[in-house]
């Protein structure tokens, strides 16, 4: 049993949770994730950790409450437990040799962008951060970043705070006004990676995607996260969860992606069982 | 006096159509007299082929002599002298293949029943001793990790802590059992029987850790310099499923034998209470023609699909799982395309799995393996229309452990590495089952378990 130290409230529908696990918190590096699992009669879902404090033996998780899963998971208070938690999994982030990268990080995929921006921050490389969110409402992180990296770009559709635009916009401005990056780094929905790193290999920039995946055991076993890079099958779980932006077979990953949609949107309809009958926006 | 009867007692099952409707046990096993009846049938013959065929070597004459004059505790004392694991070998093993396959009353008929014997023995001692209290083994203050609690891992730990070691059996996924549990469907193994030998172990000692990748979590090198383990046994099972690499295999429908049978086996999918998600198919087409092809393809049935296909390139003489369980799919309305080999997958327009497009196949020379080789007759393609196939053609072994592991040294399939007593190229590692071998059997695996332990106690010992 895995407890809940400390829960915290970001916004309608994200939660941070301080998970108690020693055994992931020792060897734990950014981009690394977690599979966890509610209560007897959970599913294993895949979460890349926020953050860990090996000294503590805690990892951070922060979620959108969006399937049925993380539904539950928004439910937890300080002190209640996960049944499970398994991890480190999945390769570190590679940050050896590069002096000043960009990382892109979309609505959701700000939390996981955040350990991966402030951990290569931490190992001396130069870090713009570049985050976009729908609305205002949405925005997170936002101190945390702003403490953690260089420098700090906020971006939303609606123009409701920070600057109006799309991420790429504003990497095209940075690319344009002469900032010079080794890599650019896309964490978020898959569109908004694909179109990231497709404007990386516009300009000759490396690029790498941290990609999610439905996956069971995140050891290999199950290869339900398998994905084209390159032409080849790789598995997220072990091959990933980062690859080379400009190999991912981006409509693939879409495509598969939905695989289990119709099932998670009948979850989802369960929402008093799920949440005490708290419905979070979409 | 011996029972001259040629074929063996069959033993009674769930009628086809009702059990391909539910996940409960299809075979209900020997009554005490059925029991007895089929023991009588064993010659006890001088050269005892039968026991030189099992790979642990059990004393198959000496325990089914027992059953013959009712003695089933005692025949069960006779097991467990070379097994840990018999009312799951007995379900499981291949026996046609081990120890029935060299049976003498072949030569006339039909061998012993030896397997359900073994069956019979291991739940009469349940049901009649189960809830007998197992003290702890007195420990011998050496330690020793296993990763894995499969059964190769599971066989190994009962061993060594039958000989006073303190074992600890690191574990990946949240419940012990590996492929017993996550592979192998409810209706051919119960899950009540897995956790019941896992808890057998652990009142004689053996500690479980769940949820520990061994490899990311901790180390094989961690584990003997800062946690204190003299010897490690690394039994992690067989690993990546292989795909054919014909196109469309990542149109939604398509998925491993592994991920099916999981989410159904290990998380419970086909219970209503269970959160797993599951892809539920009218008519579904499973590739390959082992065990894991059965086992996916009968809970395809029982899952609700109307039409489910057995793929199989070779012909029925050729298909690889045992013979119990072709018997059974048949039986239950399994359909078995056979001489076919998936060509591609075609999807519709939302990226669903629609159909599957095979070639017919004819049988040439015989390959490396001793089996004929498969060539395809060109232009004899055809489409089956599916909306979901489970590809079940074997697996590539994960590498974990060897890239984590200080000098560590595979062997030529790309395994772990290891001589006839399981030893690996590093001083106190040892390894065994599918890990080393690439995918095989539960008994096989049990067999290198033991080996192993054999050897880790004479390490230890030096």
């Amino acid at each position: 049993m895995f407890k809940v130290v400390k829960r915290r409230q970001l916004n309608d529908n994200m939660f941070w949770l301080v998970i108690e696990a020693p055994l992931v918190a020792r060897k734990a590096r950014p981009g690394q994730f977690v599979i966890l699992i509610t209560d007897e009669y959970g599913e294993r879902i895949p979460l890349t950790m926020a953050g860990h404090d090996s000294e503590a033996g805690t990892i951070d998780l922060i979620f959108a409450a969006v399937g049925r899963t993380t539904m539950l998971m928004s439910q937890l208070q300080e002190g209640d437990y996960l049944q499970d938690v398994v991890g480190p999994l999945g390769k570190p982030t590679e940050m050896d040799g590069l002096k000043r990268v960009c990382v892109v990080g979309g609505g959701t995929g700000n939390a996981l962008a955040y350990p991966l921006a402030c951990g290569m921050h931490d190992h001396g490389v130069e870090v713009d951060m570049i985050c976009g969110y729908k609305s205002k409402d949405l925005v997170i992180l936002e101190d945390e970043f702003r403490a953690g990296v260089d420098n700090l770009y906020m971006m939303t559709d609606d123009g409701s705070y920070g600057e109006k635009g799309f991420t790429t916009d504003k990497l095209k401005e940075l690319i344009e006004s002469g900032r010079e990056y080794d890599e650019i780094v896309a964490v978020g929905p898959p569109m908004m990676m694909k179109f990231t790193c497709k404007m990386a290999s516009d300009y000759g920039i490396h690029s790498i995607a941290s990609l999610t995946a439905y996956m069971i055991d995140g050891t290999g076993m199950c290869g339900g996260c398998r994905c084209k890079i390159g032409g080849e099958d790789k598995f997220v779980c072990v091959d990933g969860p980062e690859f080379d932006g400009s190999l991912v077979d981006w409509d693939d990953l879409i495509k598969r992606s939905n695989y289990y949609k119709d099932q998670e949107a009948e979850d989802r309809a369960h929402v008093c069982r799920l949440t005490g009958g708290v419905r979070y926006n979409d | 006096m011996i029972n001259l009867v040629n074929n063996q007692n069959p033993m009674p099952e769930q009628v086809p159509d009702v059990r391909n409707k539910n996940f409960l046990e299809v075979a209900e096993g020997y009554t005490e007299e059925m029991a007895v009846r089929e023991a009588m049938r064993c010659l006890n013959c001088r050269k005892k082929p039968c026991v030189s065929g099992c790979p642990v070597n059990i004393k198959i004459p000496d325990f089914i002599a027992q059953v013959a004059i009712g003695e089933f505790e005692e025949a069960y004392r006779i097991i467990s002298e070379d097994s840990s694991l018999p009312a799951i070998c007995g379900r499981v093993c291949p026996q046609e293949n081990q120890c029935q396959g060299r049976c003498v009353r072949c030569e006339k008929g039909e061998s012993v029943a030896i397997g359900r014997l073994e069956r019979f023995v291991a739940d009469w001692h349940a049901e009649h001793y189960g809830d007998e209290e197992i003290k702890p083994v007195e420990t011998n203050g050496h330690k020793v990790a296993v990763i894995g609690a499969g059964p190769a891992g599971l066989a190994c730990a009962g061993d060594l802590v039958n000989k006073g070691y303190e074992v600890t059996v690191y574990e990946a996924l949240h419940k012990t059992g590996g492929v017993l549990v996550y592979g192998i469907p409810q209706f051919r193994l119960p899950k009540e029987i897995v956790a019941a030998e896992v808890s057998k172990l652990e009142a004689k000692g053996v500690k479980f850790v769940t949820d520990a990748v061994v490899g990311r979590a901790i180390t094989v090198d961690e584990l003997m310099q800062e946690e204190g383990f003299e010897s490690v046994f690394i039994g992690t099972g067989a690993g990546l499923p292989s795909f054919m690499s014909i196109p469309g295999e990542n149109y939604i429908g398509v998925c491993s034998a592994n991920e099916y049978l999981t989410r159904i086996n290990l998380m419970k999918a086909y219970l209503p209470e269970y959160d797993t998600p599951i892809m539920h198919g009218d008519r579904i087409a499973i590739v390959g023609g082992g065990n894991v092809a059965m086992d996916a393809a009968r809970c395809a049935k029982r899952m609700g699909a109307k039409e489910v296909y057995v793929i199989y390139r070779r012909s029925m003489e050729e298909l690889p799982a045992r013979a119990e369980e072709v018997h059974h799919a048949i039986e239950e309305g399994i359909i078995f395309k056979l001489l076919n080999n998936p060509v591609q997958i075609l999807g519709d327009e939302n990226g669903n799995v629609r159909a599957i497009e095979c070639v017919e196949m004819e049988l040439g020379e015989p390959d490396a393996s001793g089996r004929r080789r498969p060539i395809e007759i060109e232009g004899s393609n055809f489409e089956i229309p599916v909306d979901m196939v489970i590809m079940s053609i074997g697996t590539k072994l994960n590498t974990l452990i060897l890239d984590t592991t200080d000098k560590l040294e595979a062997n030529r399939k790309g395994g772990i590495g290891t001589d006839d007593s399981a030893a690996t190229n590093r001083e106190g590692i040892f390894a065994g089952g599918d890990a080393v071998t690439g995918a095989a059997t539960v008994i096989k695996a049990m067999g290198a378990g033991k080996v192993a332990a054999d050897s880790i106690d004479r390490y230890l010992a030096e």
